[in-house]
């Protein structure tokens, strides 16, 4: 295999990996910006990947699964909503807490309904989610350079790939460009100005865990019924803290965190790929090194050394009316 | 807004955490008449697995043991208005400062072993959390998200150190090599019976009395010395903290470490005193109980003994349920948990303003009763 070749494939994999965590973070993205922590990411992920998977597997159509599975995170945002913004609990302890009960909740489920150990049965191809060929991805598979890139990079891939990389210009749009991105942004910033102008904090906060709901049940449905065939026990397997990094890294903003994504899901496609592998000068280049960098290079970022991260101000405080 | 009344304490600490705790455990029990079982058996069994027999109750204390320490850690860093999420990477690498001070200073005598594990965990429990620690105190990078990310870095860490470095030559699995026989923690049931009293044989070792001890120093500390003084004071209020000549940056890297410190006594009881050995993932979620613990217990040393034991409980009985019942796995356990957090921890204020409603409109009563 030549080096262009696999290159393409490696890309092609980055792609693939880096969905889920495009769509997470993007969810992050929506409720840290109108004021709520989101740590809650990894757990709605795979209360996502379980329910998706589960109905999918009931109803043989994945569709159905995602709905489930958006209203399934829908659900776990009003329930994070409920605990910090009506009754002004911690954030970080509300979403540590689900985090921790859908870590439970997704396995005792499964072993109730399926008593296979906590997965759910292999879906078949009807219920999941197909690659798309772009039309002519064939014809052109052995033109030069721009063949593969075409056939194989862009094309092939299943609908909720593309869904994540069209959200990214949508949250912008919707972030930056409609009233409702501007009241969100505010909210987040500065509450008490946000009340002054008579529109109401609560409801605006709820909105935006609404919209967090909405993205991180399709990431939580991807892993399941698009990526993989079923659901296992804790498959997101961190992905959900990596997406916060990212989120994190990309400084709470759509595109920026877009690149953090595709630079984890490249390390993440890498790190598979390079086991075992010795680079001339280096010598062997060890796994965990490589899966340890999204954190590390996070680390370095929010101590400055790469830019300066600033959360919203608001963030992580309740709003409390004056009386 | 209407006049209100101040909740006195026994309600405060007491009553409200309690009523928390009750709808936790009651949205448990719906969790399990939904999965199609009986709560009431459940509980029974629960009960019986936690305290129906000896050996039960001594696999309950090992267990509290682990959520002492971790607690306790969580507790320290948050009177320091601090949110400690790296117990579990803090106690991590805590296992492999006394894994390497047991495997190669194995000529020292037991006593003095004992002080250096101890010197071991502490010092590489807390350098672990002196990173986010300096990174909070003086580049102002959260610590939540730091401990977080060294979480993780710590458990990529611990395996490749495993995998590469410690597993012992033509061993397959990533563990250590065993600590040699002198160098454990005596169990207690081998304590016990050198002093002619029978006991069932369990996992709880000296590392449970050494909890205690470390329980009355945290609270010796945090209220009667002038290092606890400060640390309070930065963590109620960081502004006034400075203007009283207190630097918060200093108290803020000293009760991460300190936290740092006391998650990693975890490794004593996890590495010497049961495993003998260091095993991937020997944390196992115990630090992020810990945040439980600490909450349940009010971030007070005899609160989070409480807690920490009804959390041993639940880990003891838990493993018994899923022997008896097979549809309720550990699961139920980590759902419990997630439920107990959830309600004690955030939602803790779910019910304070109706009891305060309640309690005003009663006290008043009283107090017009006795005027006339």
């Amino acid at each position: 295999m030549d080096t262009f070749q696999l290159i393409i494939l490696l890309l092609d994999a980055t792609l693939r990996t880096s969905t889920p965590l495009i769509l997470a973070a993007l969810a992050g993205m929506f409720s840290e910006r109108s004021g709520t922590i989101n740590l809650a990411l990894e757990g709605m992920m795979l209360g996502g990947a379980f329910s998706a998977a589960a109905v999918a597997f009931y109803v043989g159509s994945p569709w159905v699964g995602l709905l489930a599975a958006i209203a399934t995170t829908i659900a776990l945002s009003l329930l994070h909503g409920f605990a910090c913004i009506t009754h002004k609990g911690n954030q970080v302890v509300s979403g540590m807490a689900i985090n921790i009960l859908m870590s439970g909740l997704t396995a005792l489920v499964g072993i109730a309904l399926f008593a296979q150990g906590g997965k759910t049965p292999a879906l078949d191809k009807g219920s999941r989610f197909q690659p798309i060929t772009f039309p002519g991805a064939e014809a052109v598979k052995d033109v030069p350079v721009l063949g593969p890139i075409y056939s194989e990079l862009l094309s092939g891939h299943n609908i909720l790939v593309y869904v994540a990389f069209i959200a990214v210009p949508a949250a912008w749009w919707v972030m930056y460009r409609t009233r409702f991105g501007l009241r969100l942004r505010a909210v987040g910033e500065n509450p008490g100005a946000v009340d002054t102008a008579g529109i109401g904090v609560v409801a605006m906060r709820y909105r935006a865990v609404i919209c967090s709901g909405v993205l991180v049940g399709m990431s939580g449905a991807y892993l399941s019924t698009a990526q993989g065939a079923s659901f296992l026990q804790d498959m997101t397997a961190g992905k959900g803290y990596i997406a916060l990094a990212a989120m994190v890294f990309g400084k709470w903003r759509p595109f920026p965190a877009l690149a953090a994504c595709l630079l984890f899901g490249f390390l993440d496609a890498a790190a598979t790929r390079l086991q075992g592998v010795v680079l001339p000068g280096i010598g062997e280049v060890p796994v965990q090194l490589v899966q340890a960098l999204p954190y590390i290079l996070t680390v370095i970022l929010l101590a400055g050394f790469i830019g300066r991260a600033i959360p919203p101000k608001a963030l992580g405080r309740a709003y409390v009316k004056e009386r | 807004m209407s006049k209100t009344v101040e909740l006195p304490r026994w309600i405060d600490v007491g009553a409200l955490p309690l009523l928390n705790l009750l709808l936790a455990l009651v949205v448990s029990g719906l969790v399990v008449l939904a999965i199609g079982e009986n709560p009431v058996e459940v509980v029974e069994i629960l009960l019986y697995g936690a305290f129906g027999y000896e050996e039960a109750w001594g696999y309950t204390l090992y267990y509290t043991t682990n959520f002492i320490f971790t607690g306790l850690a969580f507790a320290v860093a948050f009177h320091c208005g601090l949110f400690n999420i790296g117990a579990e990477g803090q106690a991590y690498v805590g296992g492999l400062g006394v894994t390497l001070a047991a495997l190669y200073l194995d000529f020292l005598p037991f006593p003095i072993m004992l002080v250096v594990a101890m010197l071991a965990a502490m010092i590489f429990g807390a350098a672990w959390a002196y990173i986010p620690a300096y990174l909070q105190a003086r580049r102002g990078s959260h610590v939540v998200i730091t401990t977080i990310m060294f979480n993780f870095i710590a458990s990529s860490l611990m395996v490749y150190l495993l995998v590469n470095v410690l597993r012992p030559e033509g061993s397959m699995t990533p563990e250590s090599e065993q600590i040699a026989e002198h160098l454990r923690l005596p169990f207690i049931h081998d304590i016990a019976g050198a002093l002619g009293i029978e006991m069932a044989s369990s996992p709880l070792n000296l590392s449970f009395v050494y909890a205690i001890v470390i329980s009355v120093m945290v609270w010796l500390f945090i209220w009667h010395t002038r290092w606890g003084y400060a640390i309070r004071t930065v963590g109620a209020n960081a502004v006034a903290a400075t203007y009283a000549g207190l630097e918060p940056g200093r108290f803020i890297i000293i009760a991460m470490m300190i936290s740092g410190a006391l998650s990693s006594f975890m490794a004593l009881n996890e590495v010497m005193g049961v495993q003998h050995r260091l095993l991937i993932d020997f944390t196992a979620g115990y630090g992020f109980v810990g945040i439980a613990v600490a909450l349940m217990g009010r971030n007070h040393p005899f609160g989070i003994f409480l807690a920490a034991l009804l959390f041993g409980m639940l880990y003891q009985g838990g493993a018994e349920l899923s022997f008896e019942i097979p549809t309720i796995s550990n699961d139920m356990v980590v759902v419990i948990q997630g439920l107990v957090i959830l309600f004690t921890g955030a939602m803790e204020h779910m019910f304070r303003p109706r009891v305060t409603k309640i309690y005003t409109a009663w006290r008043l009563r009283q107090d017009a009763g006795e005027a006339a």
